[in-house]
């Protein structure tokens, strides 16, 4: 194979540092990869975060002057998208690139530079959907964009052309991280790991990427129509030609709502995993998990209207997705009942993961309350468009996920940095996090209940709104100090925190049988699996005595002497070489979007660039020669 | 489903025993069905909608478009040919099959050019109607995923050329073919859809 790859053309030389700047814009690690991707998305969760005080900053008294109504629209519509496109999703996908290899047994991802390739084109995607901040035209009719507002005629500004741009770049690297998760959990197992002994977030990243791979086809096509309405003329959203704009809104969200569960499955996956280390028992009725997580991939199609319920679909309609809403409430309801069982009679351990963990059962469970509340329609129409909708998605974005994935972050900090984050500091966050999240968004409810709209710059005095509204935005003011808590824990626990082992919270799955942080290649022989729970089996089943067995990890602390499993001889630990074309493709899509809005001469270089970049790929071979 | 051939290049066991590439491209070809499936449901909503014309049976060949469709189609047959070809090491027959197959698509988009550029000729563009709207886009995408396949087809013709497309490498030419056969089962179900049933459009013209 090397004679004939050899001989290939080569427009590069191959990048071979592993140490330096060149060397993370080159990586192919699936763990340098992970860390760019949590790095980022921090970035874009404070970027959101500080939209989102400014928006609280001026509802905190009725009448405020503080942004202008143009400003306030961008805010609230940037805010919705960095947080879900930028920040939660992005986050997801670092625990995805981080976990997923180590949980399977897996020396990296099945195509490691196309996992690179996503990475760049989601930086360069967010970055292409916050450009609109540098010309003074963000979006600004919303994350959903409702045809015809979208319409040159009603929006002339550039700021939804970078919604459209941006969210198309954004929708390929998802869906290209998504394919490389599908084929890596389906294909690279470790010997003996079927379907059923996977670790549970190994299931919900499946899950998940099913999802993604399905949903943003539907996206791309209505933002598609939307860029060529808006570019070239089309009439798919245009009224005066016969369009009928409720084509968006079920393009939208027949992808939005299987997006709902995009960002909510990770979390329950890292919940699911943490739940069980620190109740020291196995994660109770595992099957009805798992099965429950794959019902609500599948229900997750059939429920999209329950967001269109005042449009007038009518009655036959309107019943049926009140029914399939409600019936989705069912596998989230066994989800819940299984963790709290898991929970029951473990000697629990009450560290920081594990509180992030309850506190995300805990509002999880108010904002799923509040959810079935508006999945019957005469309530909704009570409902839609007031405060009391952004109480609900807050309490499970942000009380779902953003606390699943902080639970992530403590619990998984360790095995990558091989130190521990500060428990002080981290139940400080926690606190603050917690309390001002209820304080934030727990008045919200009554606002709405009381008739606050959504999307409003401004309220009159005297609605009775002005002391919550207050209560809410000294709320956000606290979950800002709590995310200042976590950054300053980060940051010095990385310096000088304490130090790691390579199984720090008597784990269960195989990431904590090789060292903290684990060597470039994870695993020095491919482990075989024998049951639910790998590591831990093998730690007290396999051995007598209760005596944690090392696992040779070729690592800082290569303790191991049990030699098991037979894979790395025939294997061989090759790993991927460095890379630069991920880089340069992602540069030519990017370019080629933005030419879209200056001049063709951009679109034809952008092409050119990525032509080049897509050669050069393909005639590289994947590991570099010896 | 899964050919396994003498000398595959890489015997790197998998959990399934499915190539990673074939399961990428089948997963990338049910993901192409959701986008390809909006498409068409748009196409669907707006049939008969345009409220101006010109409509579909004012424009339509259907003779002509129909040849174009039967050359798209062979072309999946002499896909089918290269395969076999590299699969029993005929290197020849592989050169041969590939270039009839890039070159059948080639035919097709050129039909593909010369239908577009009547209908535009005809006063049919993008920004006519609604039927305009949707039919180009439709069908361009549709055009945009043939030339991908083309371009793919002549690189590995090129390949092939060369002398560096052996035999343990079959496994290339037959993602290619999963590609191209998706792309004409596609047309199969555009060619129905947007030229065979008749559109009630005369309806819409009041």
């Amino acid at each position: 194979m090397a004679t004939v790859t050899g001989a290939l053309p080569r427009v590069l030389r191959r990048p071979t540092s592993y140490t330096g700047w060149w060397s993370w814009v080159t990586t192919v690690d699936h763990k340098r990869i992970g860390v760019l991707y949590g790095f980022t998305a921090f970035a874009f969760l404070l970027v959101g975060g500080i939209e989102a005080l400014t928006i609280r900053t001026q509802l905190a008294g009725s009448e405020s002057a503080l942004v202008s109504p143009e400003l306030y629209n961008q805010l609230f519509t940037m805010h919705a998208l960095t947080m879900i496109f930028l920040a939660v999703m992005p986050l997801s996908a670092a625990f995805f690139n981080l976990i997923i290899p180590l949980q399977i047994g897996a020396r990296d991802v099945a195509f490691p530079r196309l996992n690179a390739l996503s990475y760049w084109i989601f930086l360069f995607g967010g970055l292409l959907l916050n450009a609109g901040w540098l010309v003074g035209n963000s979006p600004d009719a919303g994350w959903f964009a409702y045809a015809n507002l979208t319409s040159k005629t009603f929006s002339p500004e550039r700021g939804l052309d970078f919604y459209a741009l941006g969210l198309l770049v954004l929708g390929t690297s998802s869906m290209a991280a998504a394919f490389n998760f599908v084929v890596t959990i389906l294909n690279m197992r470790a010997p003996g790991m079927t379907l059923m002994r996977m670790p549970v977030f190994t299931w919900m990243t499946l899950v998940t990427s099913f999802l993604l791979i399905t949903a943003f086809p539907v996206i791309t096509v209505g933002l598609i129509e939307l860029a060529f309405d808006r570019l070239f003329g089309t009439n798919f959203f245009v009224t005066a030609k016969g369009a009928n704009p409720l084509l968006w809104q079920h393009l939208f969200w027949v992808f939005g709502h299987p997006e709902v569960y995009i960002l909510i499955l990770p979390a329950m996956g890292i919940v699911s995993e943490v739940l069980p280390t620190f109740a020291r028992k196995p994660l109770f009725g595992y099957p009805f998990v798992v099965l429950s997580g794959v019902s609500i991939g599948f229900m997750g199609w059939a429920v999209w209207s329950h967001h269109m319920f005042t449009v007038g679909l009518g009655p036959v309609a309107n019943a049926t997705f009140a029914l399939t809403t409600m019936v989705i409430a069912v596998p989230t309801g066994v989800k819940i009942f299984n963790w709290i069982a898991t929970l029951w009679g473990g000697s629990l351990s009450l560290k920081t993961p594990l509180l992030f963990a309850l506190g995300f059962i805990v509002l999880f469970i108010i904002g799923g309350l509040s959810g079935v509340s508006h999945s019957s329609p005469p309530a909704d129409s009570q409902q839609q468009d007031t405060y009391y909708i952004v109480a609900h998605l807050h309490y499970v974005l942000f009380g779902g996920s953003i606390f699943g994935l902080f639970a992530g972050i403590y619990y998984w900090f360790p095995k990558f940095s091989g130190r521990l984050l500060h428990e002080g500091l981290g139940k400080l966050n926690f606190w603050l996090m917690f309390i001002g999240m209820n304080l934030t968004f727990g008045p919200m409810h009554w606002l709405g209940l009381d008739g606050m709209p959504r999307r409003i710059y401004s309220y009159p005095a005297g609605m009775g709104w002005d002391f919550w509204n207050l209560m809410s935005t000294a709320g956000s003011y606290m979950l800002g100090i709590g995310f200042l808590a976590f950054a300053w824990n980060f940051v010095s626990s990385l310096r000088k925190g304490e130090k790691a082992t390579s199984d720090p919270w008597d784990g269960r799955t195989l990431e904590w049988s090789i060292a903290s942080p684990p060597p470039i290649y994870n695993f020095a022989t491919i482990p075989t699996v024998h049951g639910r729970d790998a590591f831990w089996a093998q730690k007290y089943l396999e051995t007598p005595g209760h005596q944690p067995r090392g696992v040779p990890s070729g690592g800082a602390d290569g303790d191991g002497d049990g030699a098991h499993g037979q894979g790395a001889g025939h294997l061989g630990v090759h790993m991927p070489g460095l890379s630069y074309f991920p880089i340069i493709v992602a540069l030519g899509l990017a370019l080629a979007a933005v030419g879209l809005l200056t001049h063709v001469a951009v679109i034809a270089l952008g092409v050119l660039i990525m032509l080049f970049g897509i050669y050069g790929w393909t005639f590289e071979p994947a590991e570099p020669d010896e | 489903m899964h050919v396994t051939a003498p000398g595959h290049a890489a015997p790197l066991e998998t959990s399934t025993g499915l190539d990673h590439r074939k399961l990428l491209m089948w997963a990338f070809l049910g993901s192409d069905c959701l986008f390809f499936g909006s498409l068409i449901a748009t196409y669907l909503l707006y049939r008969g909608k345009s409220i101006t014309g010109p409509y579909p049976h004012e424009v339509f060949n259907i003779p002509y478009t129909s040849v174009s469709a039967f050359v798209l189609l062979t072309s999946s047959l002499t896909m089918v040919l290269a395969l076999a070809a590299i699969q029993r090491g005929d290197q020849r027959g592989l050169k041969a099959w590939l270039l009839a197959t890039a070159l059948l698509g080639g035919v097709f988009l050129g039909g593909q050019y010369f239908e577009f550029t009547t209908f535009i000729r005809e006063g049919l563009t993008l920004r006519a109607n609604l039927f305009g709207s949707t039919f180009f886009t439709l069908t361009g995408f549709h055009g945009a995923h043939v030339t991908v396949g083309v371009i793919i087809l002549l690189s590995l013709f090129v390949t092939a050329l060369r002398g560096r497309l052996p035999r343990e490498r079959h496994l290339n030419v037959e993602l290619a073919g999963l590609y191209w056969h998706f792309v004409d089962v596609v047309w199969i179900v555009i060619f129905t859809v947007v030229y065979l049933v008749e559109a009630p459009n005369i309806v819409g013209a009041g």
